[in-house]
């Protein structure tokens, strides 16, 4: 994989070609406008679907709407702008219970399904890495859960956790799992970890495969034993591929919807995550309520893939600049047996 | 990893016990599913290992007329393939600007389309809500097919900007050596080369499309509208059980089946592309 080529094409190119020195800058003006040309479609679209709804959920969280009634008792026709009324209720008016209930939740089911995926995905990437025979089944069986969709794995996780289910028989007690209370929040937990933590699994593994084998060989030399090579060598070196794993879970754990549900159910306290609120909210008409509460989510997200990106550098971007720069530390470069990690940088410019 | 082969040999047993641990980790839960699917209605709440008799009764039951559920089917057919086929399209454009052109804000371009696709869904179903009801969008395709865009696009972007990137820039600049316009070495060169690619991509988006479930569920009232994703979880009792657990079940085998076996059959393509894009 000699990828170094391809950062800045048209430099490369100019540079192994001089005599056309020339053409140079209008090759750049015309990438630009090329660039420009086949990147809008792309942009339009994401400005229509993700930046129009923002503002609007932005611009509609400062309204009320419908459920106005007049000095008369009528209900008021159209939006009522009431200003940061929608967020002062939720934040401590009569709705604030449920709402920091629900950022409870997503903030509880984010910490717990991130740390046992973590833990249980850089598990199952050693094994994988390590596995002589049967590669290809796990490699098989650990696309199986994430090819399953959210909902249907959840009705089957709702269908073992049933009272006269299977889980209560391999347990020998009648648990209802599924109605509240902390079982609820077990349930979730447990059917999220089973669905994502071989994706992290294979995303670590993918990080593993870069490691230059002659790093380990030279601890063992130095009288290292396996588990001194984990901390010194194995984590510090997956840690880029294991943060940005990390972080994409992280985000997704935030807005959690489909799982809890159809697992738990809609308005059930134990489960209800921001995401359900909000489209609870929603589908009830409430939409000034709905929009804040949309925009609150929004928000706690940006804040905290701010904050892991700050405080872990996790490379989102350029996360192979890391990886290189690593393979250039390290005395052996062997990335060129990594052939499921392709190098994913490129985009930082030289 | 030759380095490490030969003490592998030497206590392979707790790898093989790993392995088998990952297998049954995967496929235990997948396979209750099968086998509840199986089992005769009157039987769905035995525990035996394999369904005693094996019965097709609850696929029956998911394929009554009055289900529709072969009208969902369809639904999600129609708007995850035009979920792919659109993302497909504008994608290639964006990922071959980003993997191969050289122009100012190529970065800030990339990290826009990567914060994009961890935008939560709800924040932008809540607004296309009340725009599409005041529209008279609600039970559409369209107003399916285009939230779906907003995750879509960005991981398909993202994908393809890989494996644009893997290709030898020396095969484009040799057909523009050769006279060929960019625009030309790009559809007589690259696209056919990056084909695998795209294919990949395609299978990638669709799953993705095919398990979403928030917008289908918010933008669909209407029942003969409604995704499968959707249908499912809405089933109501065929057999008079406070939840149909063995339709439902049969349901979802025929939901997932199909993408496992795809899945199965392109397992190497998939985790390449799925460890490239590092989105779900």
């Amino acid at each position: 994989m000699t990828s170094t080529s391809t950062t800045e094409p048209l430099r490369a190119k100019t540079r192994s070609v001089p005599r056309h020195a020339r053409g140079r800058r209008r090759g750049r003006a015309e990438a630009g406008r090329l660039a420009a040309l086949l990147l809008s479609p792309t942009f339009a679209v994401l400005a229509l679907v993700i930046v129009y709804p923002l503002v609007s959920a932005l611009r509609d969280s400062l309204f009320s709407s419908g459920e106005q009634l007049d000095e008369n008792g009528f209900v008021v026709q159209g939006d009522q702008f009431v200003g940061l009324r929608n967020f002062a209720d939720i934040v401590r008016g009569a709705a604030a219970t449920r709402f920091w209930n629900a950022f409870g939740n997503t903030t509880f089911f984010m910490l717990t399904t991130v740390a046992m995926e973590t833990v249980i995905g850089m598990a199952m990437a050693l094994v994988m890495h390590h596995a002589l025979r049967g590669r290809g089944v796990v490699r098989a069986s650990v696309l199986v859960p994430w090819a399953v969709p959210t909902a249907v794995s959840a009705l089957l996780w709702r269908w073992m956790f049933a009272s006269d289910g299977v889980i209560n028989a391999i347990i020998g007690h009648q648990v209802l799992w599924t109605t509240e209370g902390w079982h609820a929040k077990l349930a979730v937990i447990v059917a999220d970890v089973w669905k994502t933590a071989p994706f992290v699994g294979l995303l670590t593994l993918a990080g593993l495969q870069i490691i230059p084998g002659d790093l380990y060989e030279a601890a063992r030399v130095d009288g290292a034993g396996s588990w001194r090579q984990f901390w010194q060598i194995t984590l510090p070196l997956v840690k880029p591929a294991l943060l940005v794993a990390v972080l994409f879970r992280i985000l997704d754990a935030l807005r959690m919807f489909d799982l809890p549900f159809v697992l738990i159910g809609n308005q059930k306290r134990s489960a209800e995550t921001l995401s359900m609120l909000a489209w609870d909210e929603a589908s009830n008409l409430h939409y000034g309520p709905a929009a804040a509460y949309a925009t609150l989510l929004f928000f706690y997200v940006v804040v905290v893939a701010f904050l892991f990106v700050k405080l872990l550098g996790a490379d989102v971007i350029g996360e192979a600049r890391g990886r290189r720069a690593v393979g250039r530390r390290a005395v052996g470069r062997r990335a060129e047996d990594a052939p499921a990690a392709p190098p994913r940088e490129e985009v930082v410019p030289a | 990893m030759t380095g490490t082969a030969t003490s592998t040999r030497r206590r392979s047993w707790p790898r093989v016990v790993g392995v088998a641990a990952i297998v049954l980790y995967c496929l235990a839960p997948f396979y209750w599913m099968v086998v509840s699917a199986f089992r005769r209605p009157g039987d769905q709440f035995a525990i035996t290992p394999l369904p005693r008799p094996w019965s097709v009764e609850n696929f029956l039951a998911v394929f009554k007329p009055d289900v529709g559920f072969g009208r969902s089917l369809l639904n999600s057919v129609i708007v995850a393939g035009t979920t792919t086929l659109l993302t497909l399209l504008l994608g290639t454009f964006a990922a071959y600007a980003l993997a191969r052109l050289n122009f100012r804000f190529k970065t800030a371009a990339a990290g826009v389309v990567i914060a994009m696709s961890m935008f939560p869904v709800i924040s932008l179903v809540v607004p296309l809500l009340k725009l599409f009801t005041n529209i008279g969008w609600i039970n559409t395709y369209q107003a399916m097919i285009l939230p779906s865009l907003s995750f879509a696009l960005p991981l398909a972007v993202w994908n393809l900007t890989t494996f644009f990137r893997q290709m030898p820039e020396e095969l484009e600049q040799a057909a523009m050596v050769d006279g060929c316009t960019r625009g030309q070495a790009f559809r007589k060169v690259i696209i056919p080369l990056a084909a695998p690619g795209m294919f990949t991509t395609a299978i990638i988006t669709f799953i993705v499309a095919w398990n979403e479930f928030a917008i289908a569920l918010s933008m669909v009232n209407d029942k003969s509208m409604q995704t499968a994703t959707v249908a499912i979880s809405r089933f109501t009792g065929a057999y008079g059980f406070d939840q149909p657990f063995g339709t439902q079940m049969a349901a979802g085998v025929i939901v997932t089946v199909p993408l496992v076996i795809v899945v199965l059959l392109f397992q190497r393509r998939i985790i390449a592309g799925l460890t490239a894009g590092g989105v779900k």
